[in-house]
């Protein structure tokens, strides 16, 4: 084989490794996109550190609270009004109620997201219950706070926002890490059970 | 030195070696060829049969035949099996027999690699296969695997799906390597890029479509492992990822793969349309340019397999308006081949009827997919039987046809002898009848609501499930003539002359039929 083939063979190997890695770069590219631009109705799961959005000057919006139970999640969860009407501009707290109706201890994430989607970027929160997991006791109940504020700047067009938050059952992913972690010690504690005999 | 003297002659003395080993270490591009092709054959008959099944079921409302499960896993297979079985490989299969002989090269660049490329697939669909067997069967959720379907609720034979998905993407690059180094490299002197075959320039194209796609296609089920089985989140929304994303990974890859399993087809046909109409193409340059440019726009369509997925309007427009872009160029070849057959003295041998077929039912398919282009009208057409319409009438009598083309083309060039001409023109009549008796109706259903993926439907559908059905059939028991025609020709026949057809162009038809095991040992000149 040519130098010229050898050449030739390498640039196209570089070119499948450079796909591969694109493939697993377009998961934070994705992110940052739907992010920047409140594509998708996606929102930052963290507390906005964005000072002076507060003024008197903003004008009137009703926003709709929906809460949905992802899959079997069991628990009860509701937002506490279902309808607000607040002004852009202005700092607005709203709970959701929540029950472990279950007899285990559980843990639940709450996922976030907008309708409109492009009322997603003009979404502040200073802190939401969606920033964290939230573990609740067999019976136990909770007010689960969401401190929010939509800019002035929300397209005019846009009177009414659904603000949807869709809870998930999570206590398993601890569940399956911890089991199988243990499992590798008790078959570690066996193993060494047996040479010592 | 005589020992040099004496491996130089055993070199020429070289023919196959006889019997199982010739096929399991053969580096000869012909030989590989065969192998590709006879592996496609097979792929399509299992794909076909689990095709029947589906129309089986269909053939009535209401639940007949299978479990609602298994239908869903024949579905997942039968999508699976003909696009990476069957009409994927048979592609490779005909560059294999064709490039190194239309660009004057002596055999593939990378002949040992060429061997592995091929020697992997048959394990990858062995392990596709096998999880028919398994406990909790098939995978079930659809050839486009959709997170989460194919995550959190996938049956646990998931992972062997993946396993043999990565064989597929190995075997695929390793073959698009080898193509496009044989091409840039290899070719006769004298035969410029612009002198090329345009089964050769369709090729290249496609194995740089498949380098640039099937690494991503990788990515995604390598990202689905490791959700299913390493706690990762990619497309778990509990954990931060996101469903929708892995529509964008898959259709990233998934739109240019369509067009890899097109291109080919747009070159076989360029010869056949071309040396049966006894004219030069009309347009050469112009298909270069339409096949680079349908490659290029590949790239920013994806997102027009998901339109109903929830995007903001721009994207929506952006998406449409790039779809329908493609109509131009896809425009351009059709007319070209339309005006070389203009005035031409036209015989309707199989191979220019098959390709005449495709002209005429691809563009069909390229109609309908320009409806489905328009976004407002495809939240009505979206998941409808009228995509299926749609695609199976690019794929079945697009690819397919092409494909059978090539091979009526190029078959007494492979084997010397010539096939039966009267059964290969049954065969054509046969299965375009069928072709369109099984897939037209399906436009009308998918019209008027039915949607896809279920085993069963409402009763209006019946009548047109029906007549679908005894076209699929009629399709499916076509195909077995196809066989035995090509059986047939390898047994013997008319002994065919190095040109075969009376106006063939190119450095294939220069050689012998059958071409000798080694050809172009010396590079030919070309003008």
């Amino acid at each position: 084989m040519n130098n010229k083939s050898k050449k030739t063979i390498k640039l196209l190997s570089t070119v499948v490794l450079g796909m591969f890695v694109f493939s697993f770069a377009l998961v934070p590219l994705y992110n940052v996109f739907c992010e920047v631009t409140g594509l998708n109705g996606k929102i930052e799961l963290k507390a906005t550190t964005e000072k002076g959005l507060e003024n008197q000057d903003g004008r009137d919006i009703s926003i709709q609270f929906i809460s949905h139970n992802n899959e079997e999640m069991p628990w009860i969860f509701k937002p506490s009004e279902d309808k607000i009407k607040i002004k852009t501009g202005k700092y607005h707290t709203a709970t959701f109620y929540v029950r472990n109706t279950t007899s285990k201890r559980m843990v639940a994430q709450a996922i976030p997201s907008v309708a409109p989607s492009n009322a997603a970027t003009h979404l502040k929160k200073l802190e939401c219950f969606c920033f964290e997991q939230q573990e609740l006791a067999p019976g136990e109940e909770a007010l689960l706070p969401v401190k929010l504020l939509f800019d002035n700047d929300l397209p005019k067009s846009i009177k009414n926002i659904v603000l949807s938050y869709t809870i998930f059952d999570v206590t398993n992913y601890k569940d399956a890490e911890m089991s199988q972690h243990q499992n590798s010690i008790d078959y570690q504690e066996d193993h060494v059970m047996e040479t010592s005999i | 030195m005589s020992a040099v003297i004496e491996s130089h002659e055993q070199d020429h003395h070289h023919g196959p070696p006889k019997g199982i080993t010739r096929w399991l270490f053969t580096t000869n591009h012909k030989d590989i060829g065969t192998l590709y092709l006879w592996l496609s054959f097979a792929m399509f008959l299992i794909g076909g049969a689990m095709a029947l099944v589906i129309r089986a079921e269909l053939f009535a409302p209401g639940m007949q035949i299978v479990e609602p499960e298994f239908y869903n896993q024949m579905l997942t297979l039968h999508g699976l099996i003909m696009v990476f079985g069957a009409v994927m490989p048979a592609f490779v299969g005909l560059a294999n027999w064709q490039v190194p002989m239309q660009v004057g090269a002596p055999d593939m660049a990378l002949p040992r690699m060429n061997n592995l490329s091929f020697w992997i697939l048959p394990f990858a669909f062995i392990v596709l296969l096998s999880s028919l067997f398994m406990e909790g069967g098939a995978p079930n959720f659809g050839w486009t695997f959709y997170a989460p379907l194919s995550t959190t609720y996938a049956p646990p034979s998931v992972t062997f799906f993946i396993f043999s998905i990565h064989i597929m993407g190995a075997s695929s690059i390793m073959g698009s390597i080898n193509v496009i180094v044989t091409i840039m490299n290899m070719r006769a002197p004298g035969m410029t890029l612009m002198k090329m075959p345009l089964f050769v320039w369709s090729w290249l194209i496609t194995a740089y479509l498949l380098i640039a796609v099937m690494p991503v296609l990788a990515g995604a089920v390598t990202m689905m492992l490791m959700d299913i089985h390493f706690g990762t989140s990619f497309f778990n929304a509990a954990g931060g990822g996101d469903p929708v994303l892995f529509q964008h990974i898959f259709w990233f890859f998934g739109h240019p793969e369509v067009y890899i399993m097109i291109l080919p087809a747009f070159g076989i046909t360029s010869h056949i349309i071309e040396t049966f109409s006894r004219k030069q193409l009309f347009g050469y340059t112009s298909m270069v340019w339409a096949m680079t440019s349908i490659a290029i726009l590949s790239f920013v369509v994806w997102a027009h397999h998901m339109f109903t997925v929830g995007m903001p309007l721009a994207a929506e427009l952006f998406f449409m308006w790039a779809t329908m872009l493609i109509a131009v160029p896809t425009g351009v070849k059709v007319f070209n081949w339309i005006t070389t057959m203009f005035k031409g003295s036209i015989s309707y041998e199989t191979p220019m009827l098959f390709a005449i077929a495709f002209v005429v039912l691809f563009t069909i398919g390229g109609f309908s997919g320009l409806m489905l282009a328009i976004t407002p009208a495809d939240f009505q057409y979206h998941d409808t039987y009228f995509v299926v319409a749609h695609f199976h009438y690019v794929l079945v009598p697009g690819s397919i046809f092409a494909i059978m083309a090539g091979v009526y083309f190029w078959i007494p060039k492979w084997t010397g002898n010539m096939y039966d001409e009267r059964l290969g023109r049954l065969h054509f009549w046969l299965s375009f009848i069928s072709v369109n008796i099984t897939f037209f109706p399906q436009h009308w259903v998918g019209l008027a609501g039915m949607p896809r993926r279920y085993p069963d439907y409402a009763l209006q559908f019946a009548d047109w499930n029906m007549v679908s059905t005894v076209g699929a059939f009629m399709f499916g028991a076509s195909q077995i003539l196809f066989l035995f025609i090509v059986l047939k020709t390898l047994m013997g026949g008319k002994k065919a002359t190095a040109e075969v057809w009376e106006s063939s162009r190119g450095l294939e038809w220069t050689l012998e039929s059958p071409p000798p095991y080694h050809t172009f040992t010396t590079p030919p000149k070309v003008n």
